[in-house]
């Protein structure tokens, strides 16, 4: 059985070959969202986001000229921001059961 | 399904960030009670993995792609609360960072990806485990359904918003029939991958599988000792 620790650095290198390398592969037809508004005639009023103008905006990376490079890094960076983000979350919320059980009881800081 | 700036009114966009900020505020207290400190680094992994697989768009008919919400793969693995906060950090990366669904639909994303696809795909996905025996067989169908229904789903609730705050005049009964139409194909795509995901995990660290410790409880009945060993360790 792998241990967790490992488990969770070999899913992350999944994920980094994944938006990293697997993504240039992925279709560029529009997604069924977008396909639908086009077709039902209202796909003009989408307007560009505010973060438009992002230096990773779209999933490339500014000023990089090969798309399948900038894609990838994009896709990396990404991954490692969602990864130190939502794993930074979590781990601010978990219950903390060694905290209690190292700390020493209450009473015994007091004196 | 990124909804982009521009689709719904001001109103509707603000009701629906006022839905989610609800969701994700019951959703950092329900979660306390599913992480520890071996499930809140599943929960970072999940999360990116989940924002990888959706830059994967798979073709499905008429010119069209699709791509995993996850929203069911990430509470079966991680428990339905985590994964409100999983996809809200998913949806916001890719909203702020990537322009990938605008900044005013950031509440409609997290509404109809985080909240509408996790409560109905855990939802049949529990429902379906209830009923189903309790097996990889039973767990993996219960998951694929539940994942399949989570994407037409998220799809109809976008046409009921845009029902009610679409900036455009269009036949809303067309729009559904499209949307959903669309998106049953999608989900085909959602409950394909979200079942070979679980089913690899299972397959490895089974008892990382938030949603299938009824399985690990039921083999855990008669221990053995080399296994309870390796467990002590996994468990630091």
């Amino acid at each position: 059985m792998t241990r967790t620790r490992t488990f969770v650095l070999i899913g992350v290198v999944v994920a980094l070959l994944i938006a990293g390398v697997g993504s240039w592969y992925a279709s560029s037809a529009p997604d069924g969202l977008e396909a639908t508004a086009e077709e039902q005639g209202f796909g003009s009023t989408a307007r560009d986001s505010a973060a438009a103008e992002s230096p990773l905006a779209d999933y490339a990376v500014a000023g990089i000229g090969d798309d399948r490079l900038s894609g990838g890094l994009a896709g990396v960076v990404g991954v490692l921001l969602v990864l130190a983000l939502a794993g930074g979350l979590t781990l601010l919320v978990r219950r903390r059961p060694t905290e209690d059980a190292t700390a020493p009881p209450a009473d015994a800081r007091q004196h | 399904m990124h909804v982009p700036d521009g689709f719904l009114d001001a109103t509707t966009s603000t009701g629906t960030a006022v839905v989610a900020a609800a969701g994700v505020a019951l959703a950092l207290r329900g979660a306390r009670r599913e992480l520890d400190e071996r499930t809140a680094p599943m929960a970072g992994l999940t999360a990116a993995f989940v924002f990888a697989v959706q830059m994967m768009n798979f073709p499905v008919a008429f010119g069209t792609s699709g791509h995993l919400m996850g929203g069911a793969l990430t509470a079966i693995l991680v428990g339905p609360w985590t994964a409100v906060l999983c996809l809200t950090v998913v949806l916001m990366v890719q909203a702020l960072v990537f322009a990938d669904g605008g900044l005013t639909a950031l509440g409609t994303n997290v509404t109809l990806i985080g909240l509408v696809a996790i409560a109905v795909g855990y939802g049949v996905f529990r429902a379906l485990r209830a009923v189903l025996p309790a097996t990889r067989t039973g767990l993996l169908t219960s998951a694929g359904v539940g994942a399949f229904l989570s994407v037409p789903a998220a799809a109809l609730v976008f046409v009921l918003l845009f029902g009610l705050g679409g900036v455009a005049d269009v036949a809303l009964g067309s729009v559904g029939i499209a949307m959903v139409g669309v998106h049953l194909l999608i989900g085909l795509g959602e409950a394909v991958i979200t079942v070979a995901v679980l089913g690899a995990v299972l397959t490895v660290r089974p008892d990382l599988v938030r949603g299938a410790r009824h399985l690990q409880r039921a083999r855990t009945l008669a221990p053995r000792p080399d296994l309870a060993g390796a467990t002590a360790v996994d468990a630091r």
